[in-house]
């Protein structure tokens, strides 16, 4: 297959999955009952009111016709106006998102980064001191980092390096000094995961041939390990990192909420309690898109990275 | 898989810590040194620190902490046993079904699943939950069980797909076996050790996605879950000494279990599938 074709054949497909996650989405919220104008006016709205309300998020036309309009505000970019300070209010649901996606970017990426860094030097010493207590405490370390729950792990943090050493700064922070915290609460999980691939990677890389050919002729252990084992080990390695930037954007929702920092978790999270339809399915819609996007991504730079797959 | 081989050690200490939690979610609200079903508040003790009346102190209503784990357990314990059970079922049977006979039905299956599979899992769960305004525990079942499905349909697609070459398959169909009589009798037994694997698995995200839930603020609106104690616990670092220990309760509580599920899936793994021993 051709790069061409495999690429317009995963842009197919990731259409179609977002076209499905968005009818999904539409349809949940408008087939179960509740009524948003009641939670976005208030108690004491005059009926008016409630009628600009209805017309300002569409809920006076009809449901195929209230889908019609979702898609043409995905098509306008516009994601819809999100009514949010009453029927006056035109921001778009497009620029509240605008607005609070580099934060959960930078999130994401710092979070990635913190697990990468972590990950590869404790996988590769867990595997070439096999068997001794080194590589099960660093197995036991990457096994408990999987199950402890993020609920539990960022307000740890938090009371530790915030409440107690007051190394970083608390909730509510927005600076670089105070993105470490959260990105070591986001990546914790990811580091656990890609060190315990890079050490059964490295494992098994370590008993090939060209690694004995690169001990004989006498490099150093330091070259042999990190230039001959580790890139080929770091195939596996990469796939998953770029296939875990989605559970990044998971965490980012439970980590956002901890650290009250802005970005697309919390603002999903204001939409649900303000019941309100076009910010959650705007940031629903946003997520799953960088999710398939990325997921291309990921699958063009390993047919880069391997040229085996580039060919089949 | 005919030749008999034994557990890893990590394995039994992970069904040790899995059954751990299934006796205590069993037994729990029986064995709670205080009734939480009565409601009570006890305001004057409230926020307590550990003591020999509360061995783990007491929350924000003055309510025993030791309590309401052991009352938690019991939701938690219901509430995967149900998915798990849902959603194994179901995937087991769609994957089956797309193995056997292919075609369009195994077209649309995977695609199904490709597409649930291109979508981070908690927030589908969350754009469920997020539709109702007040989640009972209907709801979470079914936020956690739209996408859950998949990981055991996938599995048993590919089984069914190496399966329906072997003998005693072609042996059956040619003899004339109808396609129920297959699955049922020759396809389903084969599938049991995969399908434990990925139930093991499957506990532990489950119990961890409820109580990503219920931390956030949407999970079922029914008194104390793990998840709900862990929303309460971040009040309770802020607190005083030894009343922090409300904190850690809940979360290590999940650990344990999720630890030990990944353990017991890991061993099962390395006990079932060949292509995986040796390898950790």
């Amino acid at each position: 297959m051709t790069l061409g074709r495999f690429l317009l054949r995963r842009l197919g497909s990731g259409l179609l999955t977002i076209l499905g996650v968005s009818v999904l989405v539409f349809a949940f919220l408008h087939v179960v009952p509740g009524d948003p104008i009641d939670h976005l006016a208030g108690d004491n709205a005059t009926p008016g009111q409630r009628q600009a309300l209805e017309k300002c998020l569409g809920l006076d036309k009809s449901i195929p016709m209230q889908f019609v309009s979702f898609l043409g505000h995905i098509a306008d970019g516009t994601l819809g106006s999100q009514c949010a300070g009453g029927a006056g209010d035109k921001r778009t649901v497009a620029g509240r998102i605008a607005e609070v996606f580099p934060y959960t970017l930078a999130l994401a990426l710092a979070g990635m980064l913190v697990a990468i860094v972590l990950a590869l030097p404790l996988g590769v010493i867990a595997a070439v001191r096999r068997g001794t207590w080194i590589d099960t405490l660093a197995t036991t370390v990457s096994l408990s980092a999987i199950a402890m729950p993020q609920m539990m792990f960022a307000p740890l943090l938090l009371f530790l390096f915030f409440l107690s050493l007051g190394w970083f700064p608390g909730p509510g922070e927005t600076g670089l000094s105070a993105l470490v915290l959260p990105a070591l609460a986001v990546g914790t999980h990811l580091m656990a995961m890609l060190a315990r691939m890079t050490r059964s990677a490295m494992v098994e890389v370590l008993s090939e041939d060209y690694v004995r050919t690169a001990r004989a002729k006498g490099l150093p252990e330091g070259r042999v390990l990190f230039v001959h084992a580790l890139r080929n080990a770091l195939l596996p390695v990469i796939t998953i990192v770029g296939l875990q930037f989605g559970s990044m954007l998971s965490g980012a929702i439970v980590i956002e909420n901890v650290f009250s920092r802005p970005g697309l978790g919390n603002t999903l999270l204001q939409g649900i309690t303000e019941r309100n339809y076009p910010v959650v399915q705007g940031c629903v819609l946003v997520i799953a898109v960088i999710y398939v996007v990325v997921n291309i991504l990921v699958d063009l730079a390993y047919g880069l990275a391997d040229p085996r797959i580039r060919r089949s | 898989m005919k030749t008999k081989q034994k557990l890893s050690p990590s394995a039994w200490v992970g069904a040790v810590m899995v059954a751990t939690f299934i006796v205590i979610g069993i037994i729990g609200p029986w064995i709670a040194p205080y009734d939480l079903a009565a409601k009570t508040l006890d305001l004057d003790h409230k926020f307590a620190a550990p003591s020999a009346a509360h061995w783990l102190g007491t929350d924000s209503n003055g309510r025993d902490a030791l309590s309401q784990l052991l009352f938690g357990a019991r939701r938690s314990l219901v509430l995967a046993g149900i998915v798990v059970a849902i959603t194994s079922v179901i995937g087991m049977l769609l994957g089956t079904i797309a193995g056997w006979f292919r075609g369009w039905v195994e077209e649309v299956v995977m695609r199904f699943v490709d597409m649930l599979l291109a979508f981070p899992g908690l927030l589908m769960n969350i754009a469920i939950v997020a539709t109702v305004a007040n989640p009972g525990i209907g709801v979470v079942i079914l936020a956690l069980s739209a996408n859950g499905w998949v990981g055991y349909a996938r599995v048993a697609r590919g089984q069914v797909l190496a399966l329906r070459e072997r003998e005693f398959v072609t042996a059956a169909v040619a003899l004339g076996a109808s396609n129920a009589r297959v699955i049922r009798r020759h396809l389903l037994p084969n599938l049991l050790g995969p399908a434990l694997i990925q139930m093991s698995f499957g506990l532990g995200g489950v119990i961890l996605v409820e109580a990503a839930l219920a931390f956030l603020g949407l999970g079922p609106q029914v008194d104390f879950t793990w998840g709900s104690m862990l929303d309460q616990a971040r009040v309770f670092l802020w607190k005083g000494d030894w009343v922090r220990v409300y904190a850690l309760v809940p979360g290590l509580a999940i650990t344990w279990v999720v630890l030990g599920a990944n353990l017991l899936g890991d061993g099962l793994r390395d006990r079932f599938d060949p292509r995986n021993r040796g390898r950790s």
